[in-house]
């Protein structure tokens, strides 16, 4: 019993612990400014690069102890504080890391900066330090010019990124949506695409179809299996052997409805009910002890005379 | 005294302006009336009165004519009120789900797992809901307004709700009335559909009586019917894994106390809540347009045409079967999923032609699968449009 409780503990733990580091992988960076003069201000008035995080997930995330650095080789340069109630990223939204090189002030500061001369490598590791949820190589910008994700959190490869200018059509978009959603592209496609609904009708009826279709081929199959024994045992309470009975001659299940009249015959012959036989016997109970189904919890304390 | 006077005179003026009768105006008045109608048709007529009551009820609730602009946090749509508190159940979708779970709990499967060809009946009644997204879209509704009202075809209530909130939140109160009150209408609606679609020889077809399905096949369902459906149609998990749990909860024989409690207590709990905050979300200002009438002829005609049309999907599968095989047509009206309304009236009618022609197991068959259906089609929809 012990030995199975364990078990069961280490598969529920296994488990959570998938969950969160599934969880975590959906963190990306997002966009990423490296020489800040007119844009972005911090809480301190102050501007400086900066690196946007996105929770790309439709989950809220809990990013403190990721790591955040520019070093390759120090992949725990900076670790996302514990305790700050900010580090919790609401779903499919992001997050902004001052890359100032001051994190006296606050969590959102690192420290390290970017160098604007060079390109600056950046990563977001794992709790563990050796897991590397995401990085990229972000290339010499001019001032005020972020290196930003074409669709917010999609794209794995350079070519899913853009440089940003700040002009008008290539806007900087710290801390909200680097693609500004005012409609809903699924709705605008049907509307466009299909606007009789004909295209809805055929593809929805199909799936509709498809997954009862699923579902009764399954359990036409079950129902074979299920008649077939039904069949045998009948078969077996006739002293007749699967064998030797050609299929077209052996009998069917009988269905619910002879079942219940045979019951009711033999109810009503024996008398069984009105007529109760006056031997009494005694089996023991066995009831296995659970809080859920404990009578002393759900007893009131006695009144006190 | 005169200082008195003034400041007793000015208080009473301003309760005044703070009471339903100065602040009434016609539009509230329509819908009380909307109301005490609901309650006259549960009450007197005992049209699902577990539904219209509360529903009704709550369109007394909801309209009772108040000053929005005191800030008094009682209007369900007023966040942090305790309408509003009640109303999320209903506004995040959480209460189908929960009453997904009675259902399950509630229903015996064993006539569709003894039948399963009859699933297929189950989704031709879809074509109710599709039938009615195309004149939706027609009407000049957005697609996913015409999913949202269309959903009401399949005459599940829940299913309509948890869409509706997802899709189309400002039109939720006019399509969950709509689709209760064409739920309670069912038999008035159905029989002359059937009658029509059907002959006299088709109408007397006695089907063969179910096998007795054993404890195990009840038990393999749910696990099977959640997994396939649920990998076909991942958006409808929330509908369908609380139903296919529930339906668990009842076959496997050792969470009696849990079916209980899903199937009665927890039910009964849910549909109050839900019936009485939908019918309170129908408020004048947001019930009474253009668009809630269109949505009451598109929720008539989607269940119309969903009835039709397990009507008529039975008859074209009798083409293929052999003779003894035959399905009575008549619980084709039975794919949507209005159980055990839709069933009954199969049984009735099916008695009307022959007394001794009991329909009503086989009926459920499509029934249930009804049920399945409508929460894929809710799935479709909301993968599709959301």
């Amino acid at each position: 019993m012990k030995k199975k409780l364990i078990l069961l503990l280490a598969v529920v733990a296994g488990c959570c612990t998938l969950a969160s580091a599934q969880a975590r992988k959906a963190l990306r960076i997002n966009e990423v400014m490296v020489v800040n003069e007119s844009n972005f201000v911090d809480d301190y008035g102050q501007r400086g690069a900066w690196i946007e995080l996105f929770n790309s997930n439709f989950a809220p995330l809990e990013i403190s102890s990721v790591f955040i650095t520019n070093d390759p080789s120090n992949p725990t340069l900076y670790p996302v504080p514990l305790g700050d109630v900010n580090t919790r990223i609401p779903k499919r939204q992001h997050i902004v890391f001052w890359a100032d090189g001051k994190p006296s002030r606050g969590t959102f500061h690192t420290n390290f900066t970017l160098d604007p001369a060079r390109s600056n490598w950046i990563g977001v590791y794992d709790a563990d330090g050796r897991t590397l949820i995401d990085s990229i190589t972000v290339p010499p910008l001019p001032a005020d010019a972020t290196f930003a994700r074409k669709v917010d959190g999609e794209g794995a490869t350079a070519a899913d990124w853009e440089v940003r200018s700040g002009e008008m059509g290539s806007i900087v978009t710290p801390s909200s949506n680097n693609v500004i959603k005012d409609t809903n592209k699924k709705v605008d496609m049907f509307a466009r695409v299909d606007a009789n609904g004909f295209g809805m009708t055929i593809t929805a009826m199909g799936i509709v179809f498809l997954a009862l279709l699923l579902l009764c081929v399954c359990f036409y199959i079950i129902n074979r299996i299920g008649a077939a024994r039904a069949q045998r045992k009948k078969m077996e309470a006739h002293g007749m052997s699967h064998e030797d009975v050609h299929p077209s001659e052996r009998p069917e299940g009988d269905s619910g409805e002879v079942i219940a009249a045979i019951a009711m015959a033999l109810n009503e012959h024996l008398n069984a009910h009105d007529l109760e036989s006056t031997i009494l016997t005694f089996s023991k109970a066995r009831k296995p002890y659970s809080p859920w189904s404990s009578h002393i919890y759900t007893l009131r304390q006695m009144p006190r005379r | 005294m005169n200082e008195f006077g003034t400041f007793l005179s000015q208080n009473l003026a301003e309760f005044w302006h703070l009471t339903g009768f100065y602040n009434a105006t016609w539009e509230h008045l329509v819908m009380l009336a909307v109301g005490l109608f609901f309650i006259w048709l549960a009450i007197k007529k005992d049209f699902e009165p577990m539904l219209l009551v509360p529903i009704g009820f709550g369109m007394l609730i909801g309209n009772v004519p108040f000053n929005t602009e005191a800030g008094l946090e009682i209007g369900i749509y007023e966040e942090g009120s305790v309408l509003n508190i009640l109303y999320n159940g209903v506004s995040a979708g959480w209460y189908p789900p929960l009453i997904f779970l009675g259902i399950g709990a509630m229903t015996d499967f064993t006539a569709l797992i003894a039948n399963p060809k009859l699933m297929l009946v189950g989704a031709a009644a879809q074509f109710g809901i599709f039938g009615a997204y195309m004149v939706a879209l027609a009407l000049g509704f957005m697609p996913d307004q015409a999913g949202a009202i269309a959903i009401i075809g399949g005459a599940d209530g829940p299913t309509a709700i948890f869409l509706s909130s997802k899709l189309a939140p400002n039109l939720m109160g006019a399509i969950a009335v709509s689709a209760y009150s064409y739920m309670a209408l069912v038999p008035v609606i159905q029989p002359p559909i059937m009658r029509l679609l059907t002959t006299k020889k088709e109408r007397v077809i006695k089907m063969k009586p179910a096998r007795a399905v054993a404890q195990s096949e009840k038990i393999i369902f749910p696990i099977v019917g959640m997994l396939l459906t649920c990998f076909v149609v991942p958006s409808g998990l929330p509908l369908l894994g609380m139903l296919f749990f529930g339906n668990l909860l009842r076959e496997c024989g050792v969470t009696n106390r849990l079916a209980k409690t899903a199937s009665n207590a927890l039910t009964d709990i849910v549909t109050i809540l839900l019936g009485m905050t939908v019918g309170a979300s129908t408020q004048a200002s947001t019930f009474l347009t253009k668009e809630t009438i269109f949505i009451f002829m598109l929720g008539f005609m989607a269940f119309v045409i969903a009835s039709a049309s397990g009507v008529i999907f039975v008859k074209l599968f009798n083409l293929l079967l052999p003779q003894n095989k035959k399905i009575n047509p008549l619980i084709g009206n039975a794919g949507v999923s209005a159980v055990p309304m839709s069933s009954r009236i199969s049984n009735n009618l099916g008695l009307e032609y022959d007394p001794s022609n009991y329909l009503l197991m086989h009926a459920m068959g499509p029934n249930v699968a009804g049920v399945i259906g409508s929460a894929v089609a809710a799935g479709v929809l909301l993968g599709f449009l959301a």
